[in-house]
Order: structure tokens, then sequence, then C-alpha cells
């Protein structure tokens, strides 16, 4: 039986990493992650786990560390944003490349700089490439959720990729909701142990990680990783399936919001997909505009057919970024979404927009503003502007 | 409750604003209800003034924006009236709480205009006598409570005593102090 | 022998899972030998077995045997001379092959 709570987004990743008592976290703090390693510390010191936690001098040892210890034959686990992140740049792809299942809790913040503490998607949009798989939170009950399948995932015998488990800084990170927790002993079943057939440790096997690959092997082994990141899409919705027989709640690649007969559609990572659905509910309620959400929680495998195959009947979309990528002509979800659009011949009006960078917030009456657009370009055919901003000063506007 | 209660909460950091907020929302939890409590995070210095947030409502709630048009504003450091609008977009059918020694038509004209109600709470004066120090937010969380309606009084003094009991286990003493300084701000605070 | 399953005309479906080597020490099988171009020589009546020379071997081609003398092992040795630089004694020198 689920337990209702109320928890922040920090509590309730550092409550499921105790009910999963790891072998390993290596860790190195960092807002607004600090409380994750913190609230695991206190677990540890009063008794309630024994997870060897490893104090680190950095993000790119933390993620070393993860790295030996899961080689080793360790469960391990991490947690970081920001600039810890991008320390640990090198190793993400070590990990990825060795086919190591470490979990790191992201809780997302903007990359410097300018310096600033709040959330952006900058520093987990900038890992995107490196062969971890991704997986956002709305809610500080889907970060736990995720969490919980997270091991499930990244271990399994098809997959052996690390995973990033996201969420939005402060935001969902230190605000306290609402939550379903699960009882320890469903949890710890749920994830079951891990058990490795190769690990550094096993006695009878002497082994290596990790070896130089010149260029007559390292093009077919990167292919061999790609598959990994392949079967991750069968993985995760069975993961999925599991997870929903255990708790009632329901995941997937990505969440539809009154999408099915929805004519603009809106297509967004992380908190404010909330924001979103309260304002679709209000049209809905006041207008009749019928509009919808999806809400991607799968970035990384890409699940490029099944979002082109939920959008094929909207007459245009708008595709939001909370990350920067300087292409100077989009986000880097706006890239991917169009993308898959393309490939799929849909005649949807596309619109790509930025929002939300380093905090800034993103409200009900701006999402209503989008729908309107959206309304408009449906109508007129002429997207004047494929990239633009909600929420950003200009001269002239104010 | 037929919609969702947004407060807003104007406050130093280092007073107690953000745990008030994130107390509020413990106890209406406890309540029954579905409740967001959340701080509007900067670089976190010591009286520097900050901003938190409540919503608590009967329904599930999804929004995650900043608040705008609060319902109801509380204010724990009176000297920020005179740098902060903390009543924009309040909504002149809700009401204001001030801690102050001052009577509402003292702060009045330092509220821009604002139509709505307006009370003032001497949290300092009930903190002193009761804990014998100043806490201001255990007076400026039932004066909230008893001018918002959120939640019912009594099952709010229920709640408060059961949270103070687990939190100040080892430290008894502090319980009945606390638990006066409740009651004291709802006689007080007549709404 | 692992080379014989795993070399550079396998196709990616063969490879290990992020490349791991699931045996030790199998640089044996690699023989660089073949990359020398010059070759120790070794004089054993200069020879005061001083050994300076086996940790110094960059590929740990030089072994002591059973009678305390030294031993080069050509399948691994690619000609440094880094043995050669060290012997105090002039009992190695480099000859081109």
């Amino acid at each position: 039986m689920s337990i209702r709570e109320r928890l922040s987004g920090n509590e309730a990743v550092a409550y499921a990493i105790r009910q999963i008592n790891p072998d390993v976290m290596p860790a190195f703090p960092i807002t607004p992650s600090t409380e994750i390693p913190q609230y695991v510390s206190t677990y540890i010191a009063n008794g309630e786990m024994d997870t060897e936690f490893i104090h680190v001098e950095s993000e790119h040892s933390s993620m070393s560390a993860a790295i030996g210890a899961s080689a080793a034959g360790a469960r391990t686990l991490t947690a970081t944003s920001s600039c810890g992140l991008a320390l640990m740049w090198e190793e993400l792809y070590v990990a990825a490349s060795d086919r190591l299942p470490v979990v790191l809790a992201l809780v997302n913040r903007a990359l410097s700089g300018p310096i600033n503490i709040n959330a952006d998607h900058s520093d987990s949009m900038g890992a995107r490439d490196s062969g971890w798989i991704q997986i956002y939170a709305e809610s500080n009950q889907e970060a736990y959720d995720n969490f919980i399948q997270a091991f499930p995932i990244a271990e399994h015998p098809d997959v052996k990729l690390p995973i990033m488990i996201c969420q939005d800084g402060f935001i969902t990170s230190h605000g306290v909701e609402n939550i379903e927790i699960e009882e320890d002993a469903d949890v710890k079943k749920f994830v079951g142990e891990f058990e490795p057939e190769h690990y550094l440790l096993k006695k009878d096997e002497p082994m290596a990680v990790g070896p130089y690959a010149v260029s007559n092997y390292y093009m077919e082994s990167k292919r061999a990783q790609r598959q990994g990141m392949l079967n991750a899409k069968k993985v995760i919705l069975d993961v999925a399936k599991k997870f929903e027989e255990m708790t009632g709640r329901k995941y997937g690649f990505f969440e539809e919001y009154r999408l099915d007969d929805a004519d603009y559609a809106i297509v967004i990572i992380g908190s404010a997909a909330g924001t979103a659905k309260a304002a679709i509910d209000e049209i809905r309620a006041t207008t009749g505009m019928k509009v919808g959400l999806l809400k991607i929680r799968v970035f990384r495998p890409f699940p490029e057919e099944e979002i082109a195959e939920a959008l094929k009947n909207v007459k245009s979309v708008a595709i939001l970024d909370r990350a920067e990528m300087f292409s100077g002509t989009g986000g880097p979800l706006g890239a991917e979404v169009t993308a898959g659009l393309y490939r799929a011949r849909s005649k949807a009006e596309i619109v790509n927009y930025i929002y939300g960078l380093g905090g800034r917030d993103i409200t009900v009456d701006d999402f209503k503003q989008i729908y309107d657009e959206l309304a408009d370009i449906a109508t007129t055919h002429e997207v004047k502007d494929n990239y633009r901003y909600i929420g950003l000063r200009e001269r002239g506007e104010q | 409750m037929e919609k969702t209660v947004e407060i807003r909460w104007h406050g130093r950091g280092g007073q107690g604003a953000k745990t008030a907020a994130l107390l509020l929302a413990d106890v209406s939890f406890k309540a029954g209800k579905y409740v967001q409590g959340f701080p509007e995070y900067g670089p976190e210095r010591m009286g520097a003034p900050i901003t938190a947030y409540n919503r608590i409502s009967d329904d599930k709630i999804t929004v995650h924006s900043n608040i705008y048009e609060p319902d109801f504003v509380v204010v724990v450091d009176e000297g920020l009236l005179d740098g902060i609008d903390v009543t924009a977009g309040l909504k002149p059918e809700g009401a204001i709480v001030v801690n102050s020694a001052k009577k509402p038509e003292e702060i009045i004209p330092k509220l821009r205009g604002y139509k709505g109600k307006v009370y003032t709470v001497d949290a300092r004066k009930i903190s002193v006598e009761t804990l014998g120090k100043y806490f201001p937010n255990s007076p400026m969380l039932a004066a909230i409570v008893a001018v918002s309606g959120v939640m019912d009084k009594e099952q709010f003094i229920n709640e408060m005593e059961a949270s103070y009991k687990h939190k100040f286990s080892k430290k008894p003493e502090v319980i009945e102090g606390n638990m006066n300084a409740l009651r004291m701000t709802f006689e007080e605070v007549a709404v | 022998m692992i080379s014989d399953r795993i070399n550079e005309q396998s196709p990616w479906e063969d490879l290990t899972e992020g490349n791991k080597i699931y045996e030790a020490a199998t640089s044996r099988e690699f023989k660089t030998g073949e990359w020398r171009t010059q070759t120790p020589i070794h004089s054993p009546e200069k020879c005061k077995e001083c050994y300076l020379c086996v940790p110094v071997c960059p590929d740990m081609s030089i072994q002591v045997a059973d009678d305390e003398s030294i031993v080069f092992d050509m399948d691994h040795c690619k000609g440094c001379g880094v043995c050669a630089k060290v012997c105090p004694f002039d009992a190695i020198r480099m000859e081109v092959k």
C-alpha cells in the first residue's frame, strides 16, 4: 500500500535511496542537490542504511569513484547539479562506454555564466550526447518514482548503461508537495539485488575494464554501446509496467495530457508541465479550444517515432526548451522533436520557444499566450519566427 | 474550500518565513489537504528580503509557478513594508497579516492603497511572553490559519501539538510555550 | 585465446560489453617483439646480475631465471634499449638486425 506523505523533491529522492540502500555513494555537495547526500549521510549516521559514503574533493572524483565502485561490482549512485555535472564530463562518457549502471540524481540548475543557482536544463542537455539514459520529472512524486525505476532499467542485462534521474532545481527539489511513497520492503523487492555477471572483485575471473580501443575497434564499440540505448526503450516500458502493478502509477516515454482530440499541442520537459496542465484545464473550460500537452519523461533514448505518432493529429505544436543550444536556430528539444515530425511527414506548424532560463518563472498566463499563438499559426500557416522566447524582456514591449 | 488558497510570505533571511511556509504546508497536509510550500530562492543571505509561498487545496495541485495574485499575504518583518510592495497582486477580497505591535489603522498608510482586510499580530510580545525569546514563526503561523480559515482552529491546535511533541521529544519543556503562543495569537487575531 | 574470438575483423556484435576483457594478462598474446628494429645482446661474462635492467624494462621482457641469470623475452621486447642504457657493466648492447 502506498503511504500518503509530503516531502520535498530532494527528501523524496533521499528517501528512495534509503529504501534501496545501494552499496556505494561518492558525492560532493553543490546547490540545489546538496540535500540529497546530506540526508543520505544522516540516514547512514542513524544506522538506517549501510551504504558506503565516500567523501570526495570534487565531482570529477565523485564520478570517478562511482565508475570504480560500479566496475568493482557495487550498486553505485551519486548526486549533483550544474557545474558539478560539468566537472564530471569526461567521466560521464567513461561510465557510459564502460557500460556501468551508475545512477545519478541530477537536480537541474543553470550552468555558468552568469553564475546562477536556479533551475534550467542546460546542465543535463549539455550531457545529452554522453550516452546516459535521461529521465525527467514533473513533480516530487515523479522524481521519487523515476528513482525507484532507475536501477532496474540501468542494470538490465540488455541495457547496462548509466542513468540520470532529473528534477528541476528548487521548483521541485525544495518545494514540499503531497506524495505517495511505497513500503521499504516493496521498494527493496522491486529493485532487487545487483548481480552483474562480470565485475572486478569476482574472485575467479580476473578482468580488465576500459581498455584502449584503436580505430579498428572504436567505431564497432560505439555501435555496440548504441544497442544498449536502443534496448533501453523496451526495458523502460517493462519496468514502468511492473512499477504500475506495484503502485498504480502509470509511466511511459512521455505523458499525454488531453492530447487525444487536441488541435494545439505543447511539448515540454519538467516541472513547468504541471503549470501547462492548469492552463489547459482553464482554456478548455473557458473557451473550448482544444489544447493539449506532451510531457517528455524519457529524453535518452529519444522516443522519436512515438512522439510523432502522438502528435499526428495536431494542427500546430510549440516545443519549449529550458536550455539554450546556441545553434542560433532553436533549443535541443526543439531540434529533435522537429526532426521527428519531419521524418514522420507531419503537416503541423512548428514553433520553438526558449523559456525559464536560470529560474525565470513561467506562468499559466504564459501558456495561454503560447496556445493563442498556436491557434494563430494554425490559421495563417505563417511562422515568422520559429525561435522565440517566452518571459523575456525586450525593448518596445514593456 | 472551493478552490486553491494561495499565500505569499515576506520575511528576511534567517527569520523563518520559509520554515513557517513549510510548517503551514505540513499542518495543512495533516488536515487532509493537497499542499505546496516553496521558497523563492536566491543566494541565501541573513537579513535579505525573501519570499515563500503556499498553495492549499482540496484538489491535486499541478501548477509550479510562483504566486502573483495571492489570496493572503503574511509579512513576518514590519520593516519590509517600506521597501517592498507586499500587497502587489493581493486580492482585495483577501487579507494581509503583518507582524507588528501597531494597530491595523497605523499600518494601512504603508500598504499602497490596499483595500482588503488588514490584520496585525504582535508576534514579538507573544513570543517573548510564552517562549522567553523572539521566534515569530509560531504566532505568524497561527495568525494566517485564523485569517485564512484554511483549516479549523481546533484541528490546527491538535495537529501542532502532535507535531511539537514529535519535534521536541528531547526538549518537552518548550512544547507548552509554543502551544501557548498559538492560543494567545488566536485570541489576539480576532477574525 | 581471446584474440581468436575478438580481433580486428570482428563485427560490432561480437565485442564484449564495454570492451571489457574477462581474462588476465591477455597482453601476452600480443607479440610486440615483432616491432623490434634493434635487439639487445646480452654478454653473460660481463653481467654481474645486479638486475638494474629488470625493473626499467617497459615491457617486463627481462626476467630472472631460476639460476639467477637474466633471460630476455623476445616475443615482447620492443628493442627500446633502456636496458642497455642503464647497465653499468656494458653487459647489454643493441644491435640492428
